[in-house]
């Protein structure tokens, strides 16, 4: 996966490697603790253009990128490190619910997003998610898909169907999720298995990277963006 | 009610109360507005109309001056003014000759309309000479910031030379406007008498105008400063309630890192509402006009009364109606039925708007229960959710199993559809 001179080859069922971005150094402190020995911390920073260098430099497994950053927010980070080294996974955490902001660093090609409230245990277990190369949508990601992408009266012609819509299956996977399952609990309600609950998610992931549906860009627009 | 002794004041009157917030000269006009329910301004305008219609109004007001006792005080001013022997001889002195001076010139010059005036007004300047003298301390600052000036009295060098030429050119003015007046008695033409009714008013205004000017913008800047005291007031006691009481409950709860963050999340929601939002918190359907307020509303509320965090997701939006609001509150039940028994630190709020009907999910995932047997308390609760939701056609789902967690299902259709 890696190609860095000095980079271990990771493996998703090991000690995933973490780089933390966040300007609060309390924050990054308590993210250390919870994290604990579960994962191997091998640098933080507290600004967009040190977060890029330090990164590039070191290839962590997994970033945990606070959304909001001095020097340029967190997708000047993402558009620092993805275009070189496209197998570092990035994993938005942020205080802030605004819309604008989730879409903006998943479509700049974080992995998944959550909450800063969220609990150790369920942080853990997202990292070692986004390290295995799964999305991780929080419930309030989820929300802001459906909202997103909601049937609005007629489809317009130069909707793509494939990018621009959801299928009924995914729109039912996202729903439970914002109604607070667990993908393991997604997958029992479904009577399906939790490899393919990931495998929806993913793809909503991707849909939500690519689509060029008009609600989507007005939220990057919004910001600048496009 | 005070059975206090009013001789004079009968039944019926006995409640009014003059208030030092509503008033341009004694606050009588505002006492009749607060008893009748009629604007202070046309109880105002209504008394200077009749004053120049007759003169006896200006008599009436000052009397009533005399006997509405203010706001807060259980005795009038004349209850004071009656043993104030010495002010009444003084008054007496000065008011008896000029009465009879009054009634000699207008009967000899058959002025009877001076008289008509004349009367009245000099028995109230009297009357009013008798409450500046007899009235409380706080009411006599007020007359002799806002009364007295009429007078000329408190007015020195520049302001005094400038009070005199205006006295001076209003006199002038107005004898001229009352030889006019008196010359329409002998003569045809028909102009006169309004001509000098005109120069009458204008020499009032060039007298009184002044005067007349300051008493609106002091009682303009004095409004504008009690609703800033009010609004300081109202900040000063949110910050108190809400603010001081949190910080007060997190350094009590200093070793317990979990409380401390939800009372920080919970006040910082309520302060961004009420900062931001312009929303303070209480009922759901008062102070929310569209179901993702709601939804917030309830999320506040239930975070700060049961110490749990309230997540919630929100698709689509929609205004609110009243099978909404009885959705909302069968929602927050169910919410804080979680909260009291399920155990869990979190409970989800899943809304979603669809074309047709309105979801809404809580779930926790604490003990679960078995539907079919619950104990008899908290049968009556899912009573109370079920019984809100049927009155407007709701439906609810309850799906939960011990050691499970909980999920109550509402849905509402949507009365007002969209497209």
């Amino acid at each position: 996966m890696s190609t860095g001179p000095d980079s271990v080859t990771p493996r998703p069922s090991g000690r995933p490697r973490i780089f933390l971005v966040d300007d609060h150094a309390v924050f990054r402190a308590g993210v250390k603790a919870e994290l604990g020995e579960a994962v191997e911390v091998i640098g933080e920073a507290d600004e967009a253009a040190a977060a890029v260098e330090l990164v590039n430099e070191r290839l962590p497994d997994v970033v945990l990128l606070d959304v909001h950053l001095p020097g340029g927010g967190g997708h000047a980070v993402l558009r620092g490190v993805l275009p070189h080294h496209p197998e570092v996974q990035f994993l938005a955490l942020s205080v802030s619910d605004a819309p604008e902001d989730v879409i903006d660093v998943i479509r700049a090609g974080a992995r998944g997003y959550i909450t800063k409230t969220i609990s150790g245990p369920e942080l853990l277990q997202a990292v070692y998610r986004v390290a295995a190369g799964d999305a991780v949508f929080s419930p309030r990601l989820a929300g802001f898909v459906l909202d997103a992408f909601a049937q609005t009266g007629a489809p317009p012609a130069d909707l793509d169907p494939e990018l621009d819509q959801l299928s009924p299956r995914e729109r039912e996977v996202l729903r439970l999720i914002a109604r607070g399952y667990t993908y393991k609990e997604v997958a029992r309600d479904l009577s399906i298995s939790a490899k393919t609950v990931e495998s929806h998610v993913s793809s909503v992931l991707r849909k939500l990277q690519l689509s060029t549906r008009h609600e989507l860009t007005r939220w990057a627009t919004d910001r600048r963006l496009v | 009610m005070h059975r206090h002794h009013h001789p004079h004041i009968p039944g019926k009157l006995r409640s009014l109360r003059r208030t030092p917030d509503n008033r341009v000269l004694g606050g009588v006009c505002g006492a009749v507005s607060s008893a009748t329910g009629i604007d202070a301004t046309w109880v105002r305008i209504g008394f200077v109309l009749l004053s120049i219609c007759s003169g006896v109004m200006v008599f009436v007001y000052a009397m009533a001056w005399l006997l509405i006792p203010m706001e807060g005080e259980t005795s009038n001013i004349y209850s004071r003014a009656i043993s104030d022997r010495h002010g009444i001889r003084l008054i007496a002195a000065v008011l008896v000759p000029l009465l009879i001076a009054l009634s000699l010139i207008t009967s000899t010059l058959h002025l009877g309309f001076v008289g008509f005036i004349g009367w009245p007004t000099f028995l109230a300047i009297g009357v009013v000479v008798l409450i500046w003298r007899n009235a409380n301390e706080s009411e006599k600052a007020f007359i002799d910031h806002d009364v007295v000036p009429l007078l000329g009295a408190d007015t020195h060098g520049e302001g005094r030379r400038w009070l005199l030429a205006r006295v001076a050119l209003g006199v002038l003015v107005g004898a001229g406007g009352i030889v006019l007046l008196v010359e329409g008695h002998t003569t045809v033409a028909a102009l006169r008498p309004v001509g000098g009714a005109a120069l009458v008013v204008a020499a009032s205004v060039i007298i009184f105008g002044p005067w007349w000017l300051s008493l609106v913008r002091d009682l303009i800047a004095e409004r504008q400063a009690r609703a800033l005291a009010e609004e300081r007031a109202q900040m000063a006691a949110h910050v108190h309630d809400s603010v001081l009481q949190t910080l007060a409950l997190i350094q009590r709860s200093s070793d317990d890192p979990q409380n401390v963050v939800r009372l920080a999340r919970a006040q910082e929601r309520e302060l961004r509402a009420w900062l931001f939002e312009g929303r303070p918190p209480g009922a759901i359907g008062e102070d929310a006009t569209m179901l993702g307020e709601g939804v917030g509303v309830l999320q506040r509320q239930v975070e700060a009364d049961h110490g749990i965090t309230v997540q919630v997701v929100m698709v689509g939006d929609c205004e609110l109606d009243d099978a909404l609001c009885a959705l909302l509150d069968a929602a927050r039940e169910a919410t804080v039925n979680a909260a009291k028994w399920s155990g869990a630190e979190q409970v989800s709020v899943y809304a979603e708007v669809e074309p047709d009907t309105v979801m809404l999910y809580v779930r926790d995932r604490g003990r679960g229960f078995d539907p079919d047997a619950v104990p008899e308390d908290r049968q009556g609760i899912a009573q109370s959710i079920r019984a809100r939701m049927a009155r407007f056609g709701g439906s609810v789902v309850i799906r939960s199993a011990p050691g499970e967690g909980a999920e109550i299902e509402l849905s509402m259709s949507r009365r007002e559809r969209v497209r």
